[in-house]
């Protein structure tokens, strides 16, 4: 048991090296960033200017939703997030119907977002080993915020290497899918009203009306 | 008393084990008491919204922070010893040493349990309980059922719950009624204390909050019972 666990640390770093050498081996003419590194590096650049900003601290959610905007959400591939989130039924929408899907499906996920991080005072990041062999174009990143007291928590980010960039597609809270916990939501709504009436619905959601 | 609880339990993890036989976690059958659930999700949510928030949000703000910290901590440790016995049912030897290294430390040098010490150099919660022993037991989670008051659970998780609450816990070998009935009190309020950030969550993310609260249960508990590295789920076509 001891035995596997000493391997277990020291492979964990040397196959990060490993991984990062392929990385920068198998580089275009212009590096691309690993996605743990890249998950580390957005995620220390947003939660210093929500430590650092007065206005948030303040519970401002209007300056964190421009924070994040300029900072993280470029980093995320809406339309699969919502895609996943539709299962069976993102086929059946149009592709005008998809983009506001998309749109209103990030508007939700924002709002709830930055509302979370309203909350962020003294926690902190611990960043796992990547696991992930040479040519995998979809990876999770392992994270656990630390709180002062308490268990961790454990947030996963699911990443798909694209063409310029990695993008996140899915985040695990706890061992909840942000995206999947809203299939069955997502299919009530279509089964009553159609995509139009999803649509409606996330878009009153996003305004301020109430859920049932 | 104990032992008569006890063979309650026994007959009922009996009877769970045997209505759950075959029940497959396909999507359509995961919630057959689904128009029912949902009523005792109204009624709860009538109750929660009229009695209980209002209560937990005067605790939260009369009550000091690190007051309510110690109070959260005072019953992680019961629950870390309830973990034990868990751990040791699932036959997770590490896992047991770990939660028993958390009691002991924390109930010595940590007060009873009121100082959270074993997480300030490390040692994490192994946060194990009978719902999860069923599942790792091969039970599978049977009907999702809405409580009110309690909340979410399901055939598996409940009967969990009901050899928890028959053994009593550590807090059900105190002898006075009274003293244990407080204890009891009080761990509640601390939880619901505790899922005060996650209702503001769920009412600003749910398009339906109680199916919203119902898949990110089911999630979380699939998550647990598979120490938190769950085989990927089988996707809808």
């Amino acid at each position: 048991m001891f035995v596997f666990r000493s391997i277990a640390r020291c492979a964990a770093p040397l196959m990060l090296l490993a991984a990062v050498a392929i990385g920068i081996a198998s580089a275009p003419a212009r590096a691309q960033e690993m996605p743990d590194v890249m998950v580390k590096r957005v995620a220390q650049d947003v939660l210093a200017t929500v430590k650092a900003d007065p206005l948030i601290q303040a519970g401002n959610e209007a300056r964190i939703r421009e924070v994040l905007e300029a900072k993280l959400l470029p980093n995320f591939d809406f339309a699969r997030m919502t895609a996943l989130a539709m299962g069976k039924n993102w086929r059946t929408a149009t592709p005008e119907q998809q983009k506001r899907l998309t749109d209103e499906f990030r508007g939700l996920l924002v709002r709830t977002y930055s509302g979370a991080l309203t909350q962020y005072r003294n926690e902190t990041v611990d960043y796992k080993p990547l696991r992930m062999n040479p040519g995998d174009t979809d990876v999770t990143v392992r994270t656990a915020v630390v709180r002062a007291s308490g268990s961790p928590v454990q947030i996963d980010y699911s990443m798909e290497k694209k063409a310029d960039a990695w993008k996140c597609y899915d985040v695990i809270v706890a061992g909840v899918s942000l995206v999947t916990n809203y299939r069955d939501e997502f299919n009530e709504q279509i089964k009553n009203g159609g995509v139009d009436g999803l649509i409606t619905t996330l878009a009153n959601r996003n305004k301020g009306v109430a859920a049932k | 008393m104990t032992v008569r609880s006890r063979s309650i339990g026994n007959a009922l993890v009996a009877l769970a084990a045997s209505l759950l036989a075959g029940c497959a976690a396909t999507p359509s059958r995961i919630d057959p008491f689904e128009p029912m659930n949902r009523g005792m999700f109204q009624i709860h949510t009538a109750v929660d919204e009229a009695v209980m928030r209002p209560a937990i949000q005067m605790y939260i703000d009369v009550v000091p922070d690190p007051v309510r910290q110690a109070v959260s901590n005072f019953f992680n440790n019961i629950d870390d010893m309830v973990s034990v016995v868990n751990d040791l049912l699932q036959g997770k030897i590490d896992k047991a040493g770990n939660d028993m290294g958390r009691v002991m430390l924390n109930t010595t040098w940590g007060l009873g349990g009121l100082v959270d010490l074993a997480s300030m150099v490390g040692i994490e919660r192994g946060n194990e309980d009978f719902g999860q022993t069923f599942g790792v037991w091969g039970f599978d989670q049977g009907p999702y059922l809405f409580v009110p008051i309690l909340g979410p659970t399901t055939f598996r998780d409940g009967t969990g719950w009901i050899v928890r609450a028959a053994w009593g816990g550590p807090v059900g070998y105190i002898p006075d009624v009274a003293v244990r009935n407080v204890i009891y009190g009080v761990g509640a309020v601390d939880l619901r204390a505790q899922l005060m950030g996650t209702t503001k969550l769920v009412d600003t993310a749910a398009l339906d909050r109680y199916l919203f609260i119902r898949n990110a249960y089911l999630q979380r508990r699939r998550y647990l019972v598979y120490d938190g590295k769950p085989p990927p789920e089988k996707e809808e076509e």
